[in-house]
Formats: structure tokens, sequence, C-alpha cells
């Protein structure tokens, strides 16, 4: 489904990934584990199709197409999402609002009739419970005035709604309480299905208790240097960032 | 009678006055022609306003007075059947509607309606025969012709507008409509005049929608007098949507009493040259002064908001907002100062004028201004002038909004902070409508009017109402 091969991308002339591979199926659940700096939400965004990062080499394709030729929205349409490490506040633009245009953009874009709006109502209704959302969320502005959990959950509310085929999240766990933590992860596990996947960016362990990764990569210095499958985020986990460090820099002599 | 010129200074003014004295003065009160004079002579003292004041230094009027004016010292428009010109079409909104054609009342109503409750409606030339008592005790009042030069141009020519008294405890039920339009074949210089008294206790809301017929040149300067006297709820709301080729200087002076509440909307969707000055006396203790605007504007439109607000008395609350978008080469000004006196303790002031700017030619001048000599006050002031949120534009665009979608959506959005502070639900959704549209790039001065001057068809009056 997405096959990203032998990636470089820099911002401001300076490197963030330096040539990185990866290929996710459908069906699976990827994590990638990094410490701060490494290159996971370069390459969260670059896959979602932000601007401010320059693509120097490499290939990302997802379902056979080369990405660089779609912009951002067009990704989204053929079922990219990605769930934001800052979700941004969009002051006086509802949720509901949001969504719907959202939804209907992608169904015109798949030669669909738009949602009606009973039908839409309907969907977000059972979307909400899926995430446990109670208040009158829809109809808030986007992420304004939300806590950080408030704005996770959002996160996956979207995902629920938009059932992207590949799903990005990035750093969803950060910020959540055990709770909220639990919720978000509820809500992902709802969401698999056979024909898609899911990408992981986290930086702890915690969230792969409830999200269990079919694959776990970690992503350091630009760079995936070990893959495994659950065993080794416990393994970091024990062991910490340290050890890949020491490990890289034995690696390297 | 009418009178042309090639281009309008102020000594073919004054020569206009002392020509059309008669005219002028007509059936106008003792005590309105003493105004009159005064205002005239701080006219010929003063002249235009020029871009060496700081409140004009943005604004220039000079290349919008290079035409040949027309004037019409006598009602001409009186029984011209407005209906066929124009048809507001605010869906559920029932009002009591009242028409401006150049400047003059027209007779589609009686020339002053009173309510059962005692309400007065109607024209102001025929008010200063009917009612001289009220015209006297308020006219002149609150605008002041030595501050203002537009002002004092209005005072020394008035003649005719609206006239609202809402007497003591009196709730107006219905919205009072004001259309003011311009339309004529030649460029005309327009300046109506407007009194709006709500007494003790009363409650009244105003919409005062500007509009041209035509693609033709006019200018209008028109001064509105607003009090709200002890415990009076005021809304007062002002839609702008001129051609380019008129320019539109409206100077509104609000007098509140003691416990009064005014709420001001100002949206101006479009229009070649806009100046709204908006002046408040919050001469008593308890008001509340809401001040509420909104402008979109293109391609060379000019807009400037000038806002004063005077607090001189204790435990009131002023509150300003004004939000621009700005496309092309359109230039917006905004000047808000709020004046907190010695007494004005336990004030509370706030001001805000957020711009966005579409394109880089696009400009901004704004200047929020804070004076205050109380100790005990809480006053914020703030100005923003910049682009849309290049972060939020993304985030749109990961969920499948492209990016004409977005942008629209994040002006919309922007937009209706002010358009949700509009309490009358038709008139909001209307508005909101309008905007919208006007963000599409779908709205045009032509959306109401019926003379169709874009066809190929010569204009005619006959007019399928069905259709509106």
């Amino acid at each position: 489904m997405l096959r990203v091969k032998n990636l470089t991308v820099s911002i401001h002339g300076k490197p963030i990934i330096k040539g990185l591979n990866l290929e996710v199926n459908e069906g699976e659940v990827h994590a990638i584990m990094g410490p701060n700096g490494s290159g996971k939400s370069t390459l969260a965004s670059v896959i979602a199709g932000h601007k401010m990062f320059d693509v120097d080499k490499g290939e990302i394709s997802y379902m056979g197409k080369n990405i660089f030729d779609m912009p951002a929205e067009t990704r989204a349409r053929e079922g990219i999402f990605l769930g934001f490490q800052y979700p941004v506040e969009i002051p006086g633009v509802s949720i509901a609002n949001f969504m719907r245009t959202a939804i209907n953009e992608k169904r015109k874009y798949l030669g669909l009739d738009p949602l009606t709006g009973a039908e839409f109502l309907k969907l977000m209704e059972e979307k909400k419970k899926m995430v446990e959302i109670h208040s009158k969320l829809a109809n808030r502005s986007v992420n304004e005035g939300f806590s950080g959990g408030e704005k996770k959950k959002n996160e996956i509310f979207q995902m629920a709604m938009l059932e992207p085929r590949l799903a990005i999240l990035d750093e969803t766990d950060s910020g959540l309480d055990i709770d909220a933590l639990k919720v978000v992860a509820n809500g992902v596990n709802k969401l698999r299905r056979k024909d898609n996947a899911t990408v992981l960016i986290t930086h702890y362990q915690r969230l792969l208790d409830y999200i269990v990764p079919d694959f776990v990569h970690i992503l350091y210095d630009g760079r995936i240097i070990k893959s495994g499958n659950k065993e080794l985020a416990m393994e970091l986990e024990e062991k910490g960032y340290d050890w890949i460090r020491k490990e890289t820099a034995t690696g390297a002599a | 009678m009418e009178t042309t010129y090639t281009s309008l200074t102020k000594d073919r003014l004054l020569e206009l006055y002392q020509k059309e004295q008669k005219a002028i003065r007509g059936q106008a009160t003792p005590m309105v022609n003493r105004i009159r004079q005064h205002a005239f002579t701080r006219f010929r003292d003063n002249g235009f306003p020029t871009t060496k004041q700081e409140s004009w230094r943005f604004t220039d009027l000079r290349p919008l007075l290079n035409t040949e004016f027309a004037f019409d010292f006598s009602n001409q428009s009186r029984n011209i059947d407005v209906d066929k010109l124009f048809t507001c079409d605010v869906y559920d909104l029932d009002t009591f509607s009242i028409t401006l054609l150049n400047g003059w009342f027209v007779y589609k109503h009686a020339p002053l309606t009173r309510l059962a409750d005692g309400t007065i409606i109607g024209s102001l030339a025929k008010a200063m025969e009917v009612y001289p008592g009220i015209i006297d005790q308020y006219i002149g009042r609150a605008a002041k012709p030595d501050q203002y030069e537009m002002a004092a141009l209005n005072t020394a020519f008035l003649q005719d507008g609206l006239f609202i008294y809402v007497p003591e405890g009196a709730h107006v039920e219905k919205p009072v409509q004001l259309i003011n339009i311009a339309n004529a074949e030649h460029p005309v210089f327009l300046q109506p005049r407007h009194l709006i008294i709500a007494d003790k206790g009363a409650k009244l809301t105003l919409v005062h929608c500007d509009h041209s017929l035509t693609h033709n040149i006019s200018f209008t300067n028109t001064v509105m007098e607003l009090y709200a006297e002890e415990n009076a709820v005021v809304d007062h709301y002002k839609i702008q949507n001129k051609g380019r080729n008129s320019a539109l200087v409206t100077n509104n002076f609000f007098h509140q009493n003691k416990n009064s509440r005014l709420s001001s909307n100002i949206i101006t969707l479009n229009g070649g040259f806009t100046k709204n000055i908006v002046d408040v006396s919050i001469n008593h203790s308890d008001c509340l002064s809401e001040h509420y605007g909104l402008y979109l504007v293109d391609s060379n439109q000019h807009v400037d908001n000038q806002l004063n607000i005077d607090h001189v008395a204790a435990h009131s609350r002023s509150n300003q907002l004004y939000k621009g978008i700005l496309d092309d080469d359109a230039t917006a000004v905004f000047s808000g100062k709020v004046l907190v006196r010695r007494h004005a303790q336990q004030t509370q002031a706030h001001q805000n004028n957020k711009n966005i700017l579409l394109t880089d030619n696009a400009k901004a001048n704004t200047q929020p201004h804070l004076e205050i000599y109380a100790d005990d006050v809480k006053c914020s002031h703030g100005a923003t002038v910049g682009q849309l949120d290049p972060e939020a534009m993304f985030y749109m665009r990961s969920r499948g909004l492209c990016e004409r979608t977005a942008r629209q959506m994040m002006m919309i959005a922007f937009a209706s902070e002010v358009v949700q502070k509009i309490s009358i639900e038709a008139l909001k959704k209307r508005i909101h409508n309008m905007v919208e549209k006007r963000l599409k790039g779908e709205l045009s001065i032509c959306d109401q009017c019926v003379l169709h001057c874009n066809s190929k068809e010569p204009t005619t009056f006959n007019i399928d109402l069905s259709k509106l």
C-alpha cells in the first residue's frame, strides 16, 4: 500500500531524513519509534503533503501511485489521513461544517453523490459514539479552546468520519491521560480493517499496550535502524534510546 | 432645482449655499437654521478635510470631488414608486421600511407615521414642520461640526432624511429599515440627515442599508444623530453595498444616557470609497456601547472606519471589534480612539481590529488608540494585519479540502465573528449569505437591483416582482 524508498528530505538545506525505507501493507499496524528530532514527524508531514519540506531524493508510492504527483487534498481523498501531533485551531469553522465539506469533497472526487444533511448527521452520531465524544462538539469551532485530550480525540473522530485506508497518527498519545489514551486506542482498534493500515508514530511504548503493532521500527537520525515486532518496543522501553545510540555507534565502528 | 459644477470645491459650495439659501432653509425651524449657520461658518473656515489631518491621513477626498455633481434642493423623488426600483430581498425580515431616494424621503408611506405606541417615523423635513419641539431639543446636540468637517458640511445643507422618535417605554417591535438609494443619470452629491431618538426605556432596532442602483458616480455625505436616553436599548445596523463609482462618508453620532445599551454594526460589502465616522459620547454611567464592523474589499476599493468613543461617566463598558478582508489593491484604514476621562472610573473599554490581506498589494493601516485619565479602569487594545494561517490551510487540505474551499471557509469563519453579533435572526442569515457570496466573488451591487443595466435590453421599470 505504502512504499517509501530511499527517501531523503531536508528543510532549509538541513537534512532530516537520510535514506529511509518503509513498506506498509493492507491490514498492518506499524509503529515508528524514536527520540526527538529523529525525523518521525517530518516523515508523517511529507507523506501527507506538507510543502515546507524539500524532498531531495527517493520515492513514495501509495496504492501504486507516485504521491509526489498529488497535492495534499488529493492524497487525503485517495485515503491518506494524518493525525496531527499539534492539531490546528480554526476559529469560526465548526467541526460539523468542516467534516461535511471534507466528506463531500472526497465523495465528489470518487464520483459519489454528496451525503444529505440527515445522512451526515447519522454518520456523525455513530462516529461520535465510537470515540466516546459526548459534548456538543460538532457545533464547536475546530480545536478552538479544546484541551490536549479533546484535540487528540477530535483527530480520531475525524479519522473515523473519513475512513482512510492509510492512517498516520503522529504522537496521538502524547499529552493524554490514561483514560483518554484508552479511548483513542479503542477508536483506532475499532477502525482496523483488513484493507486498511495504520502507522503509529510514538515516543513511548505505552500506546502499544493498547494497540498491538505488527511491526515496530526504530527511527534514528533520519534512518530506520532497526525493525522488529512488538518485542522490540518492549526492549526499547526497557533499555532506553541510549541503547540505540550505542548500538548505532558500535555498528558504525 | 439643479445646479452643476465641473468640480466641487469649498468655494463652489459656499457660493451654492448663498444662492440656494431660500430652498435649503425651507421649512426648517429657526433653531435648525441657527445650527446650520454655525456649521456653515465652520465649513467656510475649515473646508474639506485633508490628508494633513491625522484622521484623514490615508483617506484622500480630493480625487472624488473632481466631478460635475448635481444637487437636488427640492424633493423630486417624493412620488416615485420606489418598489419598482428596488425591493429588499431579506426574506422573513418584517420591517417598517423607509426609502430615501437621492437623499429625499419617498412618500411610499405617509411622510410621518405615528404608531399605536406613539412612535413617530418619517421624513425629517416633515418632522421639522410638525414636531419642531422634538427637533429643536435634539438636533445638532450630538453632531460636532467643530470637530468634523464633513458633519459641518452636512449640517449646513441639511434638509431631509429619516426621523424616528420612540417615546418613553415604547418598544418598536419591527425593525425600522432605512434604504438609502442613489440613483440618477448624472453624478449626484447627496447629504441625507437622520435624527433618531429612543427616549427613556425605549427599544429600537434600525437597519440602515446603503445602495446604489446604477454604476454612475455619486457622493453621499450623511449625518446620523442617535440619542439613547436612560435605559434605552438601540441596535443599529448599517449595510453598505455600493457601486465602485460611489463615495460614501457617513458621520454617525451617538449620545448615550444612563444605563442605555447601544449596539452598532457596520458591514461594508462593496463600495468604491467608504469612510465611516462613529462618534460616541457616553455621558452617563452604566452604559454598554458595542461597535462591530466588517469590511470586505477588493479591486481598488478603499474603506476607512474611524471610531471615537468618549467615556465621560463612570461604570460603562465599550467594545470595538472591526475585521476586514482585503483583496487585490484594496486599502483599509482603522483608527479607533477610546478616551477615558478623569471621572470615568471603572470603565471597561476594549478595542480590536483584525485584517487579512490576500495579496501583497492590499494594504491596511490600523491605529488603535487609548487615552486614559482615570486610574481604575480595564482597557485593552489590539490590532493584527496578516495572511490566512498557512498551518490551518494545510490542516484543512490534509482532510481533503481543496485550497480554494479551505481559503473560503477560513475567510467566512473570520468574517462570521462579526456577523454572529447580529441579533435579528433573518438579517443575520441574510448577511451571512451575502458575506459568503461576497467571498466567493458572486455578490455584486446588482444583486438586488432590477435595472439590469449590464444587459443589452433598454432599462425599463416594468419588472416582474414575482422574480424577486
